[in-house]
């Protein structure tokens, strides 16, 4: 086992043995916490996808996370208000299903990342970042002026929504479902990293003549990568609405898109468990920080800055060394 | 079968005012060394690019196994067996030898919209890559990340690579470079054994290797062909002399 796997395994053992003592000793809020970090890292490990593997670097991934959002809140504010939401041709209803809310978030936030990709991929580096950062707030202005779904106001759902056999108003309960969609993903990408894909992703990154020159084309990759990676922050943002059981433009904005892109590099840019850490440490920092300033981010900024220019490798690069890339 | 594998008719390319490549017409015939040399800026590079598909000629046509290869990009040509090691190294860096040379399988198989199974044990592509690392004399790095490589065995993973794609024409572009003359004259007799496997079509600087390997000698001088021939017709060529060979070759 390398050091990098002895921290990953640390670092889940934190995740869950904070929770418990919370539970334990009675602190519903840290159990909030600890849910917003794991589906905050979810969606960075959305984000690493593209970014870490295809080097990628996504400005605009708000607007799957919002489009995540919008699809629970869409889906929920129709059943609890029992309209249904189309009559003609074929009477579609809202849902209060978690399953169902997360294959639409999954479906619409790639199907909207296809269109993006198809559109931004052609370009790289700074046109790149800033086609994905126009998407990002087209999608934003999009949600303010559109009135049907509660405009800037954002939309409201009064319970949360359902989980077959759990008690999702639990705190604990929603909390052990977030870490469960967190580590099946977080184990599906460690799975990608290393498969045929991974090493023509990444390859691509490293060297596109290379890839070329081996008979692969990196466009099609990079549209595949970019799509898995809109997934899966699109379902962080359906489980993100459901923690806070609110939806709001803001999902959408570039800031988001921004915090998203620091929780990776915090973390540790490609490394599998560095969304969790840098998501993980956000909100520390934020709490902590917080409490003493409201100017907390002034330091966030100051550690940000620390990891840009000294440790590249972001936290986990800096206590687990170099990535090790043969097995 | 005495068809050229590569073919290139009347290739021409303009920077601007500079003509880079004027009426270029040669071939590469099955079982030979077709060396290209010419003084810096003749357009050797030029013509490598439009002949592995980076840079579209202005007018005439490239032909690859029978087949005008002159519309499809780098990527297509190379999955029809055209193989390509470049002057400067373009590998992944942070990639070990090992995974470099797997990569290069995978693009000669196919299936890389695979998400799930660890690429590193899959038996098909890790033995297309350690046998061609094997050739080279690589094995013992496998495990070695590439940028950590001296810049000799850089060259030869290039190379190992190539042969991974399992080739029906090799394009290289001064593998020599800065081997320095042990290296050099290693990669020259494993060259002489390549051409049977499949024709080079082989751009380099390092004279005594030219004129040890290359049934054919191209000689590229401002954009133009001067002159193809065997090492001895090129040697006594009165224009190629004045040209080129004069200065640098005592």
């Amino acid at each position: 086992m390398n050091r990098e796997t002895i921290i990953n395994l640390l670092i889940a053992l934190g995740l869950i043995a904070v929770p418990l003592w919370a539970i334990w000793a009675d602190e519903p809020f840290i159990i909030t916490l600890a849910t917003k970090v794991a589906i905050l890292a979810l969606a960075g490990v959305g984000l690493n996808i593209a970014l870490g593997l295809g080097g990628l670097v996504s400005f605009g991934h708000a607007a799957f996370f919002g489009i995540g959002g919008y699809a629970m809140g869409i889906l929920a504010s129709h059943a609890q208000n029992y309209t249904p939401m189309m009559e003609w041709p074929l009477l579609i209803e809202g849902t209060k299903s978690m399953p169902v809310i997360w294959l639409v978030a999954v479906l619409a936030s790639a199907l909207a990342a296809l269109l993006i990709g198809v559109l931004s991929l052609r370009t790289s580096g700074v046109y790149f970042i800033m086609i994905t950062l126009a998407f990002g707030q087209m999608l934003y202005y999009f949600a303010i002026s559109w009135p049907a779904y509660g405009g800037e106001d954002g939309l409201s759902i009064y319970v949360r929504n359902g989980f077959p056999g759990l008690n999702t108003l639990d705190p604990a309960q929603f909390l052990a479902l977030c870490y469960a969609v967190l580590f099946v993903v977080l184990f599906l990408s460690s799975r990608l990293a290393k498969s045929a894909f991974g090493l023509a992703l990444s390859g691509a990154r490293q060297n596109e003549d290379r890839l070329r020159t081996v008979g692969i084309e990196p466009f099609r990759l990079r549209l595949v990568a970019f799509v898995i990676s809109g997934a899966v922050t699109g379902l962080a943002g359906a489980l993100y609405a459901d923690l806070n059981r609110f939806v709001s433009p803001t999902m959408f904005s570039w800031h988001m898109s921004g915090e998203i892109m620091v929780f990776v590099i915090l973390g540790g840019v490609a490394r599998l468990f560095g969304p969790v850490a840098g998501a993980a440490l956000f909100i520390v920092m934020e709490h902590l920080l917080g409490g003493i300033s409201e100017y907390w981010q002034v330091f966030l900024g100051l550690t940000l800055l620390g990891v840009v220019l000294f440790a590249r490798g972001g936290l986990i690069g800096t206590l687990a060394g170099r990535k090790v890339t043969h097995d | 079968m005495t068809d050229p594998v590569l073919v290139t008719h009347d290739i021409c390319k303009s920077f601007g005012a500079l003509q880079a490549s004027r009426d270029i017409s040669l071939d590469l015939r099955p079982g030979e060394i077709h060396a290209l040399i010419g003084p810096n800026g003749a357009g050797k590079s030029t013509l490598i690019k439009q002949i592995a598909g980076g840079l579209r000629p202005d007018r005439g046509t490239v032909q690859f196994l029978g087949r005008d290869v002159t519309a499809l990009d780098t990527a297509a040509r190379a999955r029809m067996g055209l193989a390509r090691t470049f002057q400067i190294s373009a590998l992944a860096m942070e990639y070990t030898v090992l995974q470099n040379a797997v990569l290069g399988a995978l693009g000669a198989r196919g299936g890389v919209f695979r998400f799930f199974g660890n690429v590193l044990k899959d038996n098909d592509l890790r033995s297309a890559a350690e046998a061609a690392l094997d050739r080279v004399g690589l094995s013992d790095q496998a495990g070695t990340v590439t940028g950590e490589l001296s810049h000799g065995q850089r060259r030869l993973l290039e190379v190992a690579v190539a042969l991974t794609l399992r080739p029906k024409a090799f394009l290289m572009d001064e593998p020599m470079a800065g081997l320095g003359a042990d290296g050099s004259k290693r990669l020259t007799g494993f060259l002489d054994g390549l051409r049977d496997e499949a024709p080079i079509l082989l751009v380099e600087h390092d004279m005594d290797a030219v004129f040890a390997l290359a049934d054919r000698i191209s000689v590229l001088v401002y954009g133009q062909i001067i002159a193809t021939g065997t090492a001895a017709e090129i040697r006594e060529n009165p224009e190629v002399r004045k040209a080129y060979l004069g200065e640098e070759d005592q």
